[in-house]
């Protein structure tokens, strides 16, 4: 896993700066072309960037590999059908809820998880995500198995604002671009090169006076919280919360968005997203067996530029003065 | 002289083979105290003792007054003993720059800040600048470690090292396959250092060890054969049996 040098991280940061002003395009070009679907399915893959950005962090700047990572949209997504049930409709209180839950359930399965390594902090990030699955499988009060539907989506200051599908969409970008901006900060900070420390050598760190595993809960604890936040938000897309979106397939779907953007590069878990989402509607729409379709895709991009979309499209840019 | 660090009775096995025997040692403030002893004998085990990378089984270590027997790495490192690697440990994607400036962050404020971008903190960036230019790598610190050469990462360990601040330095063979002229930078960096910073040094090279050390000890199947002066040591039937042999005959 290479990581950016100083000029190459500010290129990765205007290409995903670009994107988010390109996807801001999308609702004018949607009404010019007389398909608000299009507006409908950027919404989700703003979502669904947000909660690849935030695996990014664990994943591609901590090298940890988690497979429960969906459990945090899950939540996200029941703060909002548990809170609306409460007669909280606020969106920022059921962000707040979300988050908190999220910390919480984090900062426990982190503190045990982060204690191995390899093969066993898989598993066992699949063991906490699966306890949070069945967990919502169980709760009957929201439908259990099936899930619950909303009866309208979150307020803000106490207006419906987000039942428009444009304003939706705007919301969700300025989150992404919150949650992208956030990130990209974080990574270049103190608490940043220590934790790429931790990734290059845990030893090396060790000798220079860092505890790794501070450093990897923390990152843990934050990425679960800015997953939530795309829960919240998946929840309002769709107006309907089941355990399904903490399903350990959804994990695997997170971490395969990472591979096709790019890991560990911001831009790519974004680009990952997008791409993911993309090929869902075209496949989905042309065969019912898209995922198989997908799964070539995946394999050729993976085999052919390890470094995902990101390290395909630089490598087909000339490369300015390298 | 005192012990800055002393260790009493450390034993280290694994399964049946014991690498570290019943070993006692001290080194004083102010000396360049080399180990030297033949491959396997258990250096390095002995240093991831010292440092605290590795449980001793038995036994007790004291540095600067202390029991630190039961600290870790990084407990270790803040009262002053610092290492480096015999296989090089570095931070391969990053610069040399980062590499050492990580280092200085270590003893200096929290690493809990997350927005002040770090590669535009004045004061890191120049105590890892100073700490490259002593080593003679100032000119190579926006170089990935990745991308350097042996030797420029042997200097950068010891740049890492001394980013550290320590007041004893661990150093495991620091010119284990470095070329003759970088070898030569590299002893001439530890003779600079001698006498402001502690040093225990591993090293295979007995030029540069007769060169540098105050004190030798030698250390055969995890026990310390014999330990003096650098000229009582070369003529230490002993040793010159065990260990020294043809080198000196
Ligand atoms: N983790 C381990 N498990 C089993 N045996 C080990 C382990 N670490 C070291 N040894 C053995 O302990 C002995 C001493 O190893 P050590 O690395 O301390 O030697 P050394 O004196 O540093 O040698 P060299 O000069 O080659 O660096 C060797 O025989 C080695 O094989
Ligand atoms: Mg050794």
């Amino acid at each position: 896993m290479s990581r950016p040098a100083q000029r190459g991280m500010s290129g990765r940061a205007k290409a995903a700066l670009a994107l988010i002003a390109l996807m801001a395009l999308v609702p004018p070009l949607a009404a010019l072309a007389g398909d608000p679907f299009l507006t409908v399915v950027a919404s989700r893959m703003a979502v669904f960037a947000i909660a690849a950005l935030s695996l990014d962090l664990i994943l591609g700047f901590g090298a940890l590999v988690s497979f429960g990572h969906a459990a945090y949209l899950g939540l996200g997504a029941y703060a909002v059908a548990v809170c609306a049930r409460h007669g909280i409709t606020d969106l920022f209180v059921q962000i707040a809820a979300g988050a908190a839950a999220s910390a919480l359930f984090a900062l426990v399965s982190g503190a045990i998880s982060l204690r191995t390594r390899g093969i066993y902090f898989i598993m066992i990030t699949l063991a906490f995500g699966q306890m949070a699955y069945f967990f919502f499988v169980s709760l009957s009060a929201y439908g259990g198995d099936d899930g619950t539907t909303l009866a309208a989506r979150s307020t803000v200051f106490g207006r419906p604002l987000l039942e428009n599908d444009t304003v939706f969409f705007y919301v969700v970008l300025a989150c992404l671009a919150t949650a992208f901006g956030l990130l990209h900060r974080l990574a270049g900070s103190r608490f940043g090169r220590a934790l790429a420390g931790t990734r290059e050598s845990e030893l090396r760190m060790q000798a220079i006076g860092f505890r790794p595993f501070r450093y990897r809960l923390a990152a843990y604890v934050i990425s679960g919280m800015i997953c939530s936040v795309a829960g919240v938000l998946l929840a309002n897309q769709t107006e309907y919360v089941s355990p399904a979106y903490m399903a350990w397939t959804r994990s695997g779907e997170l971490i395969v968005m990472l591979l096709l953007g790019g890991i560990g590069t911001l831009a790519g878990a974004m680009a990952g997203a997008l791409a993911t989402v993309a090929l869902e509607e075209l496949l989905a729409g042309w065969s019912e067996h898209w995922r198989l379709g997908f799964g070539l895709i995946l394999l050729g991009v993976v085999l052919w530029s390890p470094a995902g979309l990101t390290g395909l499209i630089r490598r087909l840019l000339p490369e300015e003065g390298r | 002289m005192t012990a800055l660090l002393e260790a009493r009775g450390l034993c280290k096995a694994y399964g049946a083979l014991s690498v570290t025997d019943d070993l006692s040692m001290q080194v004083a403030a102010g000396e360049l105290h080399a180990v030297i002893g033949p491959n396997g004998a258990g250096k390095t085990t002995l240093i991831a003792q010292l440092s605290g990378q590795l449980a001793p089984d038995r036994g007790s270590i004291r540095f600067g007054g202390r029991d630190v027997t039961r600290l870790d790495m990084p407990a270790r490192l803040r009262l002053g003993l610092a290492r480096s690697f015999q296989i090089t440990t570095l931070m391969p994607a990053m610069t040399a720059l980062e590499n050492v400036a990580l280092a200085v962050q270590g003893r200096s404020g929290s690493s809990f800040r997350f927005w002040r971008p770090v590669a535009a903190e004045r004061a890191l960036n120049e105590a890892a600048m100073a700490c490259l230019e002593e080593v003679g790598m100032a000119g190579r610190a926006g170089r990935p470690a990745g991308a350097m050469s042996h030797g420029e990462k042997r200097q950068l360990e010891l740049a890492v090292a001394l980013a550290c601040e320590p007041r004893l330095l661990l150093l495991d063979e620091p010119l284990a396959g470095t070329g003759p002229q970088e070898a030569e930078v590299l002893v001439a960096l530890l003779a600079r250092l001698k006498g402001r910073i502690t040093m225990l040094l591993i090293e295979h090279d007995m030029e540069a060890v007769f060169a540098l050390a105050d004190r030798v000890s030698v250390l055969v199947y995890g026990r310390i054969l014999a330990s003096g002066a650098p000229e009582a040591i070369r003529q230490d039937p002993k040793v010159r049996a065990a260990y020294l042999g043809e080198e000196a005959g």
